[in-house]
């Protein structure tokens, strides 16, 4: 450990935030008609080339770049190139937008009517939108907002139009082009589709990052994507997608722009659209395919309170700044600009080192609603066993305690100090009436009349324990979806609290290697940037000193008295994690001969059903997809699996049962976690 | 030779001279300095006395009788604001001298930010007891003195060169501050006098600092800190004669001391030029640029310095370094004048040259365009240099510079008025949709035969017509020239009121050169706001030289120091920043000002390790007691 690296801790307590202006408000009062065809007039990029959408695509078609790989394609295939030049032609009709001022007037109109009725307000924080005008001056803007629903980008452009500033262009999934008009509707307010897989087709990549390139550029329009690449179905953040990443940095990279401005945008609900969809796609009922009548299968949404979304647009990111000193710009001198090259691997750290601390930045700027806490502690009671739940009181109490707890930690929390605890609690749980239960003064999830809320006009099928068991982990799920949103505050310190607990000594350099280990177990299900592990120990450490439940001393770590309990909270906070990569590793030393990459998620689910029916394992939230997904993908990173690539068939998963049981008892805490690490490193 | 050839060539002669003082002087006939001098050394007579040698030279020994010690150019040139207020240029020697120049204070108070009030009196004279005695090797001097040549070591003498041109370098001797500077200067008439005192040196362990015009604006006059021995500077300025012109070669063979100006005029009598005008020209030696790889705005027809010589003679601690014949060009591996070319004083003195002579072109006309965007007048030159078109000089300002250059216009006087009307004829008629913070303009020099400059200028012409550039008439052209002949006089003026500032250059690939301008003129603006400057500073760039494959970028930049404790070091800090942006941005590390010390730290990442590697065995091998000592480039 380089316990000498100085890390600076910027106390989080005292991180500046903007404050929210409710935008909704002025709606409620203002037509929505005359807003929707008010005058327009966002002020533009100093040095935009002023053009239109469809002189774009000549410029996509005409560029050196394109050029150059449809000759390459040509050479190699033998098709001669206007044939290729015409498939890039294709390919760009099917990829681009068709930004109007008109649909986006009536999304103006119409998101107004609906928003108002689903959403109490939707803040916004005005300071950020005052610094994204400036910075839209300045230099191409990216704009990266966190992504959890499908509103998230019309909510943007609303947001965006309403303040008068330029509407983005967006990279959206090819998943809406299957609904026909919504498609188009989106289309022409700006976003422009990509396919979700195109593997190795060169042409594809390069009309794709060229559009891309030429548009932000010329400063043609802010370029809006999710860096999670996807919804995140879990609250948690998704490690970041870097193919986007890597096209908006590279006209910085090369010169052909003095700065690009980065702009992470933290969208929070209060309460998710997708909620229960999404618990139930982690769950394994197939996701439906997004058609347009399943959106608006919906409707029945409009009559629910949603509470409130809070959107924070983040400090501007200088690429320039984030590059400084890490990438050699020269590297691009020798071989002309157009011609392209595989990142090297200097850039792809830049590229992947930037993802993280972007959306790290969005992480922080998540607004947390006190249900937040109430739904982590709830979980936390339901897995401890009981039964009758907590009583109101006792809930509150904990619930201030935790509100503490996080606010030393940095949390951006929204809890209504004006208002009595007591109500705070009260009036959170009635948002989430579908979740919890209060009788007689206690409280806990809903899980009984789960197994009653089945779809209307589905056959009522016979409730056998196994899909008891279904029902009950789709609330369960659910309320974790809540829970994770608080995870990025909680994390370090939880996977500190973890070591301490498992190291069982109290020897500084050994609870650090217990650190690392859990950390780099974990680093496909949190965000923790590649390589910070000292910072992260340090930044854990710090913090649980400071709220005093740890003393750091040269060689050792103490838990102070009062520490217990913040440790046993945070090791609770991280014990479903655990022992879901526990299971994964029982399932996977379990598993017969020719798993394949296919069938693991379905098995592994069988197998996890059985521990849970049998009592073995008590969270129920292990059923989830994502968490298996991701054990799956640390023990492949740790080298504990192999994926054999079959021809055309799924790939076998070949396991080192010996490494993955020794994975497993370390997590556990059975063996020192030199062994394990020793074994890969 | 015939007498009546010689007569007219004496008139070509002063018609030539004529042209020169269009960029440059004023007309000769008011200045008699100027009048054709008949050069007794010229034709094939090796052998001059002594007594010619001074003849219609320009540089004394002593320097400081006609130039400023501490600033640029001649003692009674300078820039001032007369009691009305009003910018004025003093002296006789220039076409701007004596003239009013109404638009340079708004331009300056505009531009910087900067205010008469607020003015900085530079040291008036130098102060002999700033200036450490001399360091004196006792033998050395003895056996010096034996030789009879001449040498120094006043203070004054030493301190005029122990440095170049270098915001830096001014500034310390304006605020009569003195670092390390040469213990005495010695002044070689010829070849033989510089192998005696080379032989001298090394015997003593003396070391050496060839000094040629000392224009050099890369710290490669300065003496380095370090140096312990006796440091002597080898001022080459009174070696400054004509050996011979071979008019069935076109050659002529110098002395490598003689500055620009002299070499010219003194060409010019026998009806030819060399045509190499860096803008330097008035005071840099052609020993300085083949020691510093130099060009010169006319490159496109008569070539940078390496194509124009065609021997070279250098002594060295070794001996002397030179090629057994003349030829034209030769496959004998590598060859050896790209060792001496660049070398910047560290191998030997470059003594005598044997330079290419062309006759006097005939014709000569100035022009300009005026593009509607920078981009536009980039891919103007562009095609202009794809086309291999380019006339004698070529050059594109960017919108600051267009407006710099306006706010140099002298008070309306016989010369300009014209032209000021021509330009306010023009600003009707033509700018209409050319908006004036974006346009910039290009200005244009041709030679040759009359017949063939006007079509050449049609040519191109038709080719600025395609980049939306409209004429914009000879004045304006002309204009652009003067100014960079005095600009570094300008540069005092700054100095003067707080604002300091420098050029710097480049050479780009073609595909580079607008990102290159942009990027590095945004980041001189962010570096200075983020190292505290109070005010915007000024940074532009032009692109001066065409090539096949690219173009050379000079840009300058100033800025307002007042409320910096410690302006130098921020200049620095931002020019730094720019030189590394210059170089993310596939630009070299210079591109005519040579490296010196000022940039030596990015050698090896510009030549690789190899590279350096190489250069070092060369010094290693010629000069391996390092008496060449001024620790340029490696
Ligand atoms: C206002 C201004 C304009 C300029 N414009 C141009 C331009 O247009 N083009 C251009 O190329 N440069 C330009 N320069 C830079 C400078 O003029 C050149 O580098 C020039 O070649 C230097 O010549 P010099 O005689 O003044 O050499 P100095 O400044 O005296 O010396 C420069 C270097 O060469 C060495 N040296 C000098 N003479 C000899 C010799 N005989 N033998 C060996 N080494 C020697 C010195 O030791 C020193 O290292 C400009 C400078 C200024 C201040």
């Amino acid at each position: 450990m380089a316990s000498k690296v100085v890390y600076s801790h910027r106390d989080p307590m005292l991180k500046k935030r903007d404050d929210f202006e409710d935008m909704l408000e002025e709606r409620r009062t203002g037509s929505d008609l005359r807003y929707a065809l008010r005058c327009y007039t966002p002020a533009l990029y100093k040095g935009l080339t002023p053009c239109k959408a469809s002189e774009l695509k000549n410029m996509v078609l005409q560029s050196d770049q394109l050029h150059y790989v449809i000759n390459q394609v040509s050479k190699e295939t033998g098709t001669p190139t206007d044939e290729i030049q015409a498939e890039a032609a294709a390919i760009l009709e099917e990829m681009a937008h068709r930004l109007q001022l008109s649909t986006i007037r009536f999304f103006a109109f119409t998101l107004s009517k609906i928003f108002k009725t689903l959403f109490r307000s939707i803040c916004v924080n005005e300071e950020g939108i005052q610094r994204l005008q400036q910075a839209i001056q300045e230099h191409p803007v990216v704009l990266l907002p966190s992504h959890r629903s499908y509103m998230d980008f019309l909510l943007m452009s609303y947001i965006l139009y309403t303040y008068d500033l330029a509407l983005p262009v967006i990279a959206a999934g090819m998943d809406f082009m299957g609904m026909k008009i919504v498609g188009e509707m989106l289309r022409m307010s700006g976003a422009f589709f990509i396919r979700r897989s195109f593997g190795g087709d060169k042409l594809y990549w390069a009309v794709f990052s060229e559009y891309v390139k030429i548009m932000l550029k010329n400063g043609f329009a802010p370029v809006e994507f999710f860096l999670e690449g996807t919804r995140s179905r879990t609250a948690k953040s998704l490690t970041p997608k870097l193919g986007l990443l890597n096209i908006v940095m590279d006209p910085f990279l090369k010169g052909e722009v003095f700065d690009v401005s980065l702009v992470p945008v933290s969208i929070s609900y209060e309460r998710t659209l997708e909620e229960a969809l999404y618990a139930r796609e982690l769950l394994g009922v197939p996701k439906p395919k997004e058609s347009t009548s399943g959106l608006f299968k919906a409707r029945k949404i409009l009559s629910e309170d949603y509470g409130s979304i809070h959107v924070y647009f983040g400090q501007p990111v200088s690429a320039r700044s984030l590059a400084e000193g890490k990438v050699k710009r020269s590297q691009f001198n020798l071989i002309p600009r157009h011609i392209p090259r595989k990142p090297t691997e200097e850039i792809q750290d830049f590229v992947n080192d930037s993802a993280y601390r972007l959306v790290r930045a969005q992480e922080e700027s998540m607004v947390l609603k006190p249900w937040v806490l109430l739904a982590s502690l709830l979980l936390q009671n339901q897995a401890a066993g009981s039964k009758q739940g907590m009583s109101l009181r006792e809930l509150t109490e904990q619930a201030v305690w935790v509100r503490d707890l996080s606010r030393q930690f940095g949390a951006f929390l929204h809890w209504p100090d004006h208002i009595p605890p007591s109500k705070v609690v009260s009036s959170s749980l009635s948002l989430h009436q579908g979740l919890v239960r209060i009788s007689e003064g206690r409280v806990q999830l809903a899980l009984d009349q789960a197994g009653g809320r089945v779809e209307p006009g589905l056959p009522q099928p016979a409730i056998t324990p196994e899909d008891a068991l279904l029902s009950q982990a789709v609330v369960i799920l659910s309320c974790a979806s809540y829970r994770n949103q608080a995870l990025h505050v909680f994390i370090r310190p939880a996977l500190l609290a973890s070591a301490i607990h498992s190291a069982s000594v109290n020897e500084k350099q050994e609870i650090f290697n217990t650190f690392s280990f859990l950390r780099n177990v974990f680093s496909d299900e949190f965000i923790l940037c590649p390589g910070a592990e000292v910072q992260d120990f340090e930044e854990a450490c710090y913090l649980l000193v400071k709220c005093g439940a740890l003393q750091i001393h040269q060689q050792t770590i103490l838990v102070t008295d009062r520490g217990q309990r913040t440790l046993a909270f945070l090791t609770s906070i991280l014990d479903p994690f655990v022992q879901g990569y526990q299971m994964v590793c029982r399932f996977l030393c379990e598993a017969t001969e020719g798993l394949t990459d296919k069938l693991f998620i379905p098995a592994a689910r069988k197998f996890i059903i059985k521990h849970l029916l049998t009592g073995r394992l008590k969270y129920a939230e292990v059923l989830s997809s994502d968490l298996q997904k991701n054990a799956l993908a640390a023990l492949l990173r740790l080298g504990a699996v192999q994926k054999l690539r079959g021809r055309g068939g799924p790939a076998a998963l070949k396991v080192n049962k010996v490494m993955v049981n020794s994975l497993e008892d370390t997590l556990g805490g059975k063996l020192p976690t030199q062994k394990p690490l020793v074994a890969r490193l | 030779m015939a007498s009546n050839s010689s007569s007219s060539r004496h008139q070509t002669a002063r018609h030539r001279l004529s042209i020169i003082a269009g960029h440059l002087q004023r007309p000769a006939d008011s200045d008699a300095a100027l009048l054709a001098v008949d050069c007794k050394a010229q034709a094939n007579k090796p052998n001059v006395s002594a007594g010619d040698r001074s003849e219609g030279r320009t540089v004394p020994r002593k320097r400081q009788e006609i130039m400023k010690w501490n600033g640029w150019g001649y003692s009674d040139s300078r820039f001032l604001f007369n009691k009305k207020g009003q910018a004025e240029f003093t002296g006789k020697r220039y076409r701007l001298s004596g003239m009013i120049i109404p638009g340079l204070k708004d331009w300056m108070e505009s531009t910087f930010g900067a205010n008469l009030q607020h003015k900085t009196q530079a040291t008036p004279a130098l102060n002999s007891s700033a200036v450490q005695p001399p360091t004196l090797n006792e033998v050395f001097v003895e056996e010096l003195k034996s030789t009879g040549i001449p040498f120094s070591h006043e203070a004054e003498d030493r301190v005029f060169r122990g440095h170049g041109h270098c915001l830096h370098e001014i500034f310390a001797l304006r605020e009569g501050k003195i670092g390390r500077v040469p213990d005495m200067v010695v002044w070689p008439s010829c070849h033989n006098d510089v192998v005696k005192i080379v032989e001298l040196a090394c015997k003593h362990n003396v070391c050496l600092i060839p000094y040629g015009g000392g224009t050099s604006v890369s710290s490669a006059l300065e003496c380095p800190p370090e140096e312990t021995r006796s440091i002597v500077s080898l001022d080459t300025s009174q070696m400054n004669r004509i050996l011979w012109i071979d008019e069935k070669n076109l050659t002529a063979h110098v002395e490598s001391g003689i500055v620009g100006q002299d070499l010219e005029r003194l060409l010019n009598e026998s009806g030819y030029c060399t045509g190499h005008e860096p803008d330097s020209m008035e005071f840099s030696s052609l020993g300085g640029w083949v020691a510093t790889r130099a060009s010169g705005m006319k490159k496109n027809i008569y070539g940078n310095i390496e194509d124009l010589v065609v021997h070279i003679k250098m002594v060295t601690p070794r001996g002397v370094i030179e090629k057994s014949c003349q030829g034209p060009r030769m496959s004998t591996g590598p060859d050896i004048h790209h060792f001496i070319l660049g070398s910047e004083g560290t191998l030997g003195v470059v003594t005598e040259v044997t330079i290419k002579i062309r006759p006097i072109p005939e014709y000569q006309k100035y022009g300009s365009v005026v593009f509607p965007s920078f981009e536009q007048g980039v891919a103007c030159l562009r095609e202009v240099a794809r086309q291999r078109c380019a006339p004698a000089s070529i050059r594109l300002m960017d919108n600051e510079q267009f407006k710099f250059g306006h706010a140099l216009k002298p008070q309306v006087s016989s010369i300009f008025t014209s032209f000021l009307d021509g330009l306010k004829k023009f600003y009707i008629t033509k700018f209409k949709g050319f908006d004036p913070n974006r346009l910039c303009v290009a200005t244009l020099l041709f030679e040759g035969d009359r017949e063939k400059v006007l079509q050449h200028e049609k040519q191109v012409y038709d080719i600025a017509a395609k980049f939306g550039g409209l004429a914009a008439g000879e004045d304006n052209g002309q204009r652009g020239y003067m100014l960079t002949f005095v600009i570094a006089y300008l540069r005092d003026l700054g100095m003067d009121y707080y604002v300091i500032g420098e050029s710097f250059e480049t050479s780009v690939p073609w595909d580079r050169v607008l990102d290159i301008c942009r990027n590095v003129k945004a980041r001189i603006v962010q570096e200075c706001k983020d190292k505290g400057v109070q005010f915007p500073p000024l940074s532009t760039c032009r692109v001066t030289q065409t090539y096949d494959a690219g173009a050379c970028v000079y840009f300058y930049f100033a800025f307002n120091y007042r409320g910096l404790s410690d302006p130098v070091h921020v200049y620095e800090q931002v020019e730094h920043a720019a030189r590394e942006e210059i170089l993310a941005n596939g630009g070299s590390l210079s591109h005519h000002h040579g490296v010196g010390k000022l940039r030596k730290e990015w050698m090896r990442e510009t030549v690789s390790s190899v590279g350096m590697g190489m250069l070092k065995s060369v010094k290693d091998y010629v000069d391996p007691n390092n008496i060449f000592g001024n620790r340029n480039l490696l």
